[in-house]
């Protein structure tokens, strides 16, 4: 399967995604190189169009844009015609009319990404960069590729993450994060839990293949998992009465150095970043050998390089959609 | 304005009649009526296999104007109206300025009577600039030569309860009745969509079921304890169904309208992220349409109440957070109807008259409307072709927001008569109004 679009992980199936899962491979080959470009994307132009700040996940695809030879634009919407009042469709239109071949877009709003694929505004690619509380897929993909890295180690190509158990923690509710691991780790093979107070889950999780645990002692117990992957708690959250006290969400819900010890020889310890030391992990987790979380920010780029790859490279014809 | 002789009309009741009409008035229905019975030169409408209601009656239409006229005029909404069989629309009352003085109300209703398709009736607002605070002058209203009997902060909730109990009291005054649009605003800061099984997926601010429920709940209670009558507006889940079914058991004067759209879509549509989907209170599942559409046939429900609010295309497309709440609704309402009440074989068309016309006009205390069609009652009937089948595409209204767009709705408007006069004629809506005609 080609993709036109990455709007959510679950456009891809087991087969698309393991082979994305490969190209990264050979991208993460690149990147360990003295001279780290390929020319695949010479004479394409991307458009990172970022309505919400987000520098670390900018960085990255501008990485790896220009690694891929392509011509990048930032489009941040501070300071531009959107904070004018301009429109998403005028801004999409706008970049059409420029002629771009991929817009990798950050937005506030659930499904942003989705209605500018389908609204007919723009034609070319649209790489979902994190909707709103919906969905952020290059993350769940960035994500698998490290776990699957570290337990296949060189051995990696071609598998999926069968039988693998994964622990998510945190604010699932608004979770963009978990929703598209969620999705992705389903596909390939995994089993997974999540653990969260009830104010921070959705009411209704019954369209939901996982787990679902308050009680993250017992869950470490009972699941036994091969990876727990650490949310970030947003500020905002603080003081909205999902949870009394930092101090009370960092003793029931933090992965601090007691749960530590509860965790496998080789459970992996992950988080999307930027970390709140302190709150959702303690300094003895986001330090320790087991911790993913620098490979995952080197590991985004890889991932990135290869979904741009796989949606802009070469000859094909796009069904409509 | 000429005098119509309607042959072959197929009444409610299923009985076959002529009805004759003279000026504004019916002055004869029954079989095999003489072909002057509406005088000579009298037009005559062949209804062989048409179905005659009284002028649907909605009690809850925005028609935009005083204020946002992109969206929709008086005259546009009052044409869109005819074309959907409607003699009368109650116009809500979030405008601007908000309908909340007797000038306002005035200067609606005057807009309806020089656009002359349908009785224009201004609902008023209960609280000054729907800001609930303080009561608008209702008794101003209620006196105005709109004669304002709806009172209603449509849009939002009167969610302040010594206010609600105020205005319930209040409205007795001149036999009026508060129309509660029923959402409880903490509950739901920030709500995009039901909260549920997709907007888990969707990642979308969910809007509890419970937010309109416990509203309900109060206020039924309210009505009983000041012995006032509530309306509770566009019910959307089954708990309020069974809420609203436990206060008329218990003999609280309540009455509760329900809109094409909760009886027929659901919130799997938002999947699409499409905005036209889009709407307060949002589309819920398929258990509450299942539960609202029987509620409508039991009589739970007293009728449906389009809540048709137009909106300009840049107000939809866009992204959904942006967008804005509401669906167009006046002209597929009576298919809606009766896709419920007749192909579904749970009820008949006097349920249809009863919900589409005469309880509505009960509930807005119009005399002249919702009336039986018999001699004597004010000339407003509309004439349905139950068979036809149509598939959804243009509309009278200014606006475009129409979720149907594509569906194949059963039933199709052919003739509506609004006093006398043919607003819409073989299935083509009058170039001109009643008074201008």
């Amino acid at each position: 399967m080609t993709l036109k679009h990455l709007l959510s992980a679950g456009d891809l199936d087991r087969d698309t995604a393991i082979q994305i899962l490969d190209i990264a491979e050979e991208m993460a080959g690149v990147n360990s190189r003295d001279i780290k470009k390929l020319p695949t994307l010479r004479g394409k132009t991307v458009v990172n169009l970022f309505f919400e700040d987000s520098t670390r996940t900018r960085i990255s695809f501008e990485l790896a844009e220009k690694r891929l030879s392509a011509d990048v634009i930032n489009f941040a919407a501070k300071g531009s015609s959107v904070s004018k009042g301009e429109s998403l469709k005028d801004t999409a239109q706008t970049l059409e009319a420029m002629g771009t071949d991929a817009v990798v877009i950050r937005h506030s709003a659930s499904g942003a990404a989705n209605v500018l694929a389908h609204s007919g505004w723009i034609n070319g690619a649209i790489i979902n960069a994190g909707d709103g509380t919906h969905e952020h897929p290059t993350q769940a993909l960035l994500d698998a590729f490290t776990m699957r890295r570290r337990i296949h180690g060189a051995a990696s190509h071609g598998k999926g993450l069968d039988g693998v158990k994964v622990v998510i923690v945190g604010d699932i509710l608004h979770s963009r994060v978990a929703r598209s691991n969620l999705l992705l780790l389903n596909t390939l093979g995994a089993e997974v839990h999540m653990v969260a107070p009830p104010t921070l889950f959705p009411v209704n999780t019954s369209n939901w293949n996982a787990g679902f645990h308050y009680d993250f002692d017992a869950a470490l117990a009972s699941v036994k998992p091969d990876a727990v992957m650490m949310l970030r708690v947003q500020g905002e959250r603080m003081n909205a009465s999902y949870f009394p006290t930092e101090r009370e969400y960092s003793r029931m819900w933090g992965l601090n150095a007691e749960r530590v010890g509860l965790l496998g020889e080789s459970t992996l310890i992950m988080h999307p970043g930027p970390m709140n030391r302190g709150l959702e992990i303690s300094s003895v987790a986001a330090d320790h050998k087991n911790s993913t979380v620098l490979e995952q920010v080197a590991n985004g780029v890889s991932i990135r390089m290869a979904v741009l790859y796989h949606l802009l490279s070469g000859e094909r014809t796009h069904t409509d959609d | 304005m000429t005098n119509l002789l309607i042959q072959n009309a197929t009444l409610p009741s299923g009985e076959v009649a002529d009805i004759a009409i003279v000026g504004e008035k019916i002055v004869a229905v029954g079989k095999g009526l003489a072909t002057d019975a509406a005088g000579a030169g009298a037009t005559i409408i062949d209804a062989t296999g048409l179905v005659a209601l009284p002028g649907l009656v909605d009690l809850h239409t925005h028609l935009r104007e005083p204020g946002f006229e992109q969206s929709e005029t008086v005259y546009t909404g009052s044409q869109s109206a005819a074309a959907g069989g409607f003699t009368a629309v109650h116009a809500m009352a979030n405008t601007s300025p908000v309908q909340d003085t007797a000038g306002v109300v005035e200067q609606v209703q005057r807009l309806g009577q020089e656009a002359g398709y349908v009785d224009v009736v201004p609902v008023g607002a209960v609280t000054v600039g729907l800001e609930g605070k303080q009561l608008a002058e209702l008794g101003a209203m209620a006196n105005s030569r709109a004669r304002v009997r709806v009172f209603s902060d449509d849009g939002k909730c009167v969610h302040d309860p010594v206010l609600m109990r105020r205005a319930l009291e209040y409205v007795k005054t001149f036999g009026g009745v508060v129309a509660q649009h029923a959402q409880e605003p903490r509950l739901t800061e920030g709500a995009q969509m039901n909260e549920g099984k997709v907007s888990a997926d969707l990642g979308l601010t969910g809007w509890p079921a419970v937010a309109e429920e416990s509203i309900i709940a109060r206020d039924v209670l309210l009505a009983e304890h000041v012995g006032s009558r509530v309306h509770i507006c566009h019910l959307s889940t089954a708990g309020s169904v069974d809420i609203i079914r436990w206060a008329k058991a218990r003999g609280i004067n309540v009455t509760a309208e329900v809109t094409p759209h909760h009886l027929l879509l659901t919130d799997e549509l938002v999947r699409s992220y499409d905005a036209v989907y889009k709407v307060n209170p949002p589309l819920r599942t398929q258990e509450d349409v299942l539960a609202l559409r029987a509620a409508l046939v039991d009589g739970t429900i007293d009728i449906i109440a389009t809540d048709h609010a137009p909106h300009p295309a840049e107000s939809k497309d866009c992204e959904w957070q942006a967008a804005a709440f509401g669906m167009l609704g006046l002209e597929i309402a009576a298919s809606v109807a009766q896709d419920v009440l007749i192909e579904s074989g749970d009820s008949d068309w006097n349920r249809v008259a009863a919900v589409l016309s005469s309880n509505p006009a009960k509930i807005g205390l119009l005399e002249e409307q919702g009336q039986p069609l018999v001699a004597g009652s004010v000339a407003n009937l509309t004439l349905i072709d139950p068979k036809a089948k149509r598939v959804i595409e243009h509309s009278h209204s200014k606006s475009e927001n129409n979720p149907y767009r594509g569906l194949t709705l059963p039933g199709a408007v052919v003739h509506t008569i609004y006093r006398g006069y043919q607003t819409v004629s073989n299935g083509k809506l009058a170039e001109k109004g009643r008074n201008n005609a």
